[in-house]
């Protein structure tokens, strides 16, 4: 008789169990983005319950009240619900990894913002059963993912579908400031050796940079949210306008969050974007401290542009010309950073893998994106364009075009250092054509009826005004970007059954988390890294022509 | 051509954006055109090549001068932006006129418009009348925008770009049409449930035909005797306590002024045509043509409801 050392299978709710109370920044990071990726599929169904609806004039598929409700939900849960924890995820993952560190600075505190980031998604969603509240007004929020006041007073929303809202965002509000602490600290205390400030890889110093502007953005939001409650329940007028409060002062709040909130969202993008081009590029990333100062430079202009979005509510036009120049020069590194990732593309030799080709999507409509920006930065442009369809189409250029084709080309790109298997390049590729085609259907032809005074955020719109066929088309265009995601998550899904082995560096590239096995295991590295330039596998793999010359 | 597009302005403040917006354009347009076909080149030469040998391409790490150039350019033309921009903002916020044709205000409510003319003792509702401003001498119309609830905004882009009412915080905007016509627009911030369906309606007129229609409106509503039956029920139900009708007891501010409410075009904000059958209905249940409208069912039976319809017929 023989005694086999092996542990039994684990069951699994074993499994389960572990996963709940995993500290390791790893299964965190994996927890954020599938996290992330449910609630994109809620919020797309909700788009395209929206679509439906604007499909023909006067249509009658969802009532007012329904549809009021169902942007109010897109809204938020695409910015808050996805897009934030898809970024927090992957540097949650990434980060440490490339740095060289085994964890983040604070493993358990990590643990405890990702679970209060999805207590707080769950609050959101819980007001379709508790927002009925005493009076029976309505159930998901409408009042839009702004939250004017003083629409969110008690006089005009009655009932708990708002506070649902309001303590959804305070409480992930908290997950992502603590996250963001953490985050900073990591970057700051826990590089390997020889890895000096100048040496981390970019995606490390923009990690850092996303989540300095993301606590100094979120906590105006956090303040406003509990100065809204005050209103609610205490009996306070901060934004009671019957009572003398401020209807102004809630924007002054919200934006002061909310441009910044843009710039935490597209940093990590950019961070994706400097990894992926030099490695399909095969080059190193042309003017690496311009890089760094322009990203540095993009999140302290930031902070001074939030009232672009009030040019029409009648402030002054000397407030007016300031907030126009500062909003028109974060066009300036951002060029900056376009022009390098260009650079760095001359003279290479270009590999089209689907990470790579996501990132072409990314420069041509990223550009688009801040040029129809720019336009809008023009305050006259706005006083005609703002909360119209315009400017729904410029920032979903933004999000859409930009940040989520960032995210896809991070996805295929680090999908083999996470899973172990590489991805069915053949439906990367049916993805990736699909999505930009439905894309640029939906999102160039939604400037149109904007330029044709089409506002936003209504439930249906007059016939004989020009906007029928361009809203027919978008629709289309939605289908199309449905059909996309779809092709995406099956393939993410099959591949992890079904995929080659990826070996630990399948894509031959330059950083550290290439370095250890795939997945790597709990403790990252056997022996803590030591490095000497950004580019750690560049000299081992070049002995004869090692970076460290020439940084 | 759309009824609604901003490109086609017919006021100055809508000419000077539109022009602006061209200069805009273009220099946007040929940045797209110039950095798109950068990228679009380096990605056709630079993609690996079949029978390429493996090894990297040669290494660069930066260059300090294309940096600045990269740097200097964009920098030029933001200033440029700027100062087209700010003298538009300067010209439209700080506007110099001799003399201006009339003053409104314009007070947004969930889900209608009113219009108060203070110089003139006339107020209506949904469909603003000014008078032509002459090309030679020009006299804008200047809107006083308040709100008496939450925030709306006021847009009819061959007019001007749209300008916000926000409670406890007036704001102006004036427009100098020189040509008749109908305007159309509509609220552009969100307002709640019926925010779609609160419709602008700018009418405007040669000074004869604005002095006729000053004229009629200052009259107070006209008494007959044949729509008795419908103002006794008018006044004995709750109509009263939310609508005006001048020259009787009808005094309400809640709803809109119903004095000449068969001067006007449309019902219900700009979103049906006002005809009897149209009357009718919306009495009956505006909840039913417009959910989520403040106006109640007042639950009038066959005959009440034919009584009020015909008397407010007669508000001509």
């Amino acid at each position: 008789m023989t005694l086999t050392m092996q542990p039994p299978p684990q069951t699994w709710t074993e499994r389960l169990h572990s996963w709940v109370t995993t500290v390791d920044h790893k299964r965190i990071g994996i927890m954020y983005v599938l996290y992330a990726l449910t609630f994109l599929v809620v919020g797309g169904v909700e788009a395209a319950l929206m679509r439906l609806q604007l499909l023909f004039p006067h249509a009658e598929f969802v009532s007012p009240h329904a549809f009021n409700q169902l942007f109010t939900m897109h809204g938020t849960t695409m910015i808050f619900f996805v897009a934030m924890p898809m970024m927090f995820g992957f540097v949650n993952y990434l980060m440490p990894l490339m740095i060289g560190a085994r964890d983040m600075a604070f493993p358990r505190l990590n643990a405890f913002s990702f679970w209060l980031t999805v207590f707080g998604g769950l609050l959101l969603y819980y007001s379709l059963i508790g927002g009925y509240g005493l009076y029976g007004d309505g159930t998901a929020p409408e009042v839009g993912w702004w939250a004017y006041a003083p629409l969110t007073e008690k006089a005009f929303t009655r009932g708990h579908s708002s506070d649902y809202w309001t303590l959804s965002l305070l409480v992930s509000g908290f997950g992502s400031i603590v996250t963001s602490i953490n985050v900073i600290a990591t970057v700051f205390s826990m590089r390997c050796r020889g890895m000096k400030l100048g040496k981390m890889p970019l995606f490390a110093w923009l990690s850092a940079t996303m989540s300095v502007l993301a606590i100094l953005a979120i906590a105006p939001l956090t303040a406003a949210q509990m100065m809204l409650m005050v209103d609610r329940y205490l009996g306070g007028h901060f934004f009671d306008t019957q009572a003398g409060g401020s209807a102004v002062l809630w924007m002054h709040f919200f934006w002061i969050f909310g441009h910044p909130e843009v710039y935490v969202l597209i940093i990590p993008s950019f961070a994706f974007i400097s990894e992926i081009v030099p490695v399909f590029s095969r080059k190193t990333m042309f003017g690496y401290p311009i890089m760094v100062a322009a990203s540095v430079m993009i999140a302290f202009v930031s902070m001074s542009v939030w009232a672009h979005h009030m040019f029409t509510v009648g402030m002054t036009a000397s407030a007016n010309s300031f907030f126009v120049i500062t909003t028109m020069a974060v066009a300036i590194p951002t060029g900056i950073k376009i022009f390098n990732w260009l650079a760095t593309m001359w003279g290479g030799k270009i590999r089209f893998n689907a990470p790579m080709l996501f990132c072409i999507g990314f420069l041509a409509q990223f550009l688009l994106a801040g040029l129809t920006g720019v336009m809008l930065a023009s305050a006259p442009m706005t006083w005609h364009l703002g909360n119209s369809y315009f400017v729904v189409a410029h920032f979903h250029y933004v999000i859409l075009g930009g940040i989520i084709m960032a995210v896809f080309a991070a996805f295929y790109y680090w999908y083999p250092k996470v899973v172990g298997r590489i991805y069915s390049e053949r439906l990367a590729k049916w993805h990736f054509w699909l999505f930009v085609i439905g894309f640029h259907v939906c999102f160039d032809l939604m400037h149109i009826p904007g330029l044709l005074g089409m506002p936003r955020r209504i439930y249906t719109y007059e016939p004989g005004r020009g906007w029928e066929i361009w809203n027919f088309l978008v629709g289309i265009g939605a289908a199309i970007q449905g059909v996309a995601i779809l092709v995406f998550v099956w393939n993410l899904i099959r591949s992890a059954r079904r995929g080659a082995a990826a070996g630990s560096d399948p894509w031959d590239a330059w950083t550290l988390e290439w370095a250890t096995s795939s997945p790597p295991p709990a403790y990252n590295f056997a022996t803590p890294p030591v490095v000497k330039s950004r580019r750690p596998l560049w000299d081992l793999k070049h002995p004869e022509d090692p970076d460290w010359r020439y940084e | 051509m759309s009824p609604t597009t901003i490109f086609s302005p017919a006021t100055t403040p809508a000419r000077w954006i539109f022009d602006l917006s061209n200069m805009v354009y273009a220099v946007c347009g040929a940045i797209f055109v110039i950095v798109g076909s950068l990228l679009v080149y380096a990605v056709v030469k630079f993609r690996r090549r079949k029978g390429q040998d493996a090894s990297e391409p040669a290494q660069v790490y930066g260059s300090k001068q294309i940096e600045l150039a990269w740097t200097i350019i964009p920098i030029l033309i933001v200033v440029v932006l700027f100062l087209s921009t700010a003298r538009v903002i300067a010209f439209t916020q700080k506007p110099s006129f001799e003399e201006t044709a009339v003053k409104v205000d314009v007070v947004g409510h969930q889900f209608w418009w009113e219009y108060r003319y203070p110089g003139l003792g006339v107020v209506t509702a949904n469909e603003l009348h000014i008078p032509v401003s002459d090309p030679a001498r020009r006299a804008p119309s200047v809107l006083q925008l308040y709100s008496a609830d939450i925030v709306h905004s006021f847009w009819v882009p061959r007019l001007a770009g749209k300008t916000d009412l926000v409670p406890n915080f007036p704001n102006t905007m004036w427009i100098d049409p020189t040509e008749p016509g109908l305007y159309l627009g509509q609220c552009a911030a969100y307002c709640g449930v019926q925010h779609a369906k609160m419709l602008l309606r700018v009418y405007v007129q040669s000074r004869e035909d604005f002095a006729k229609w000053v004229e009629e409106q200052k009259q107070p509503a006209r008494v007959t005797d044949a729509a008795a039956r419908g103002r006794e029920v008018f006044e004995r139900t709750t109509c009263m306590s939310c609508h005006a009708i001048a020259g009787t007891a009808a005094t309400g501010r809640f709803g809109p002024d119903l004095t000449h409410l068969m001067s006007r075009d449309t019902l219900g904000a700009g979103i049906i045509p006002n005809t009897r059958e149209n009357l009718r209905s919306w009495i009956q249940d505006p909840g039913k043509v417009k959910p989520g409208v403040l106006m109640p069912a007042m639950g009038l039976d066959d005959s009440e409801l034919d009584a009020v319809t015909d008397y407010l017929m007669t508000l001509h």
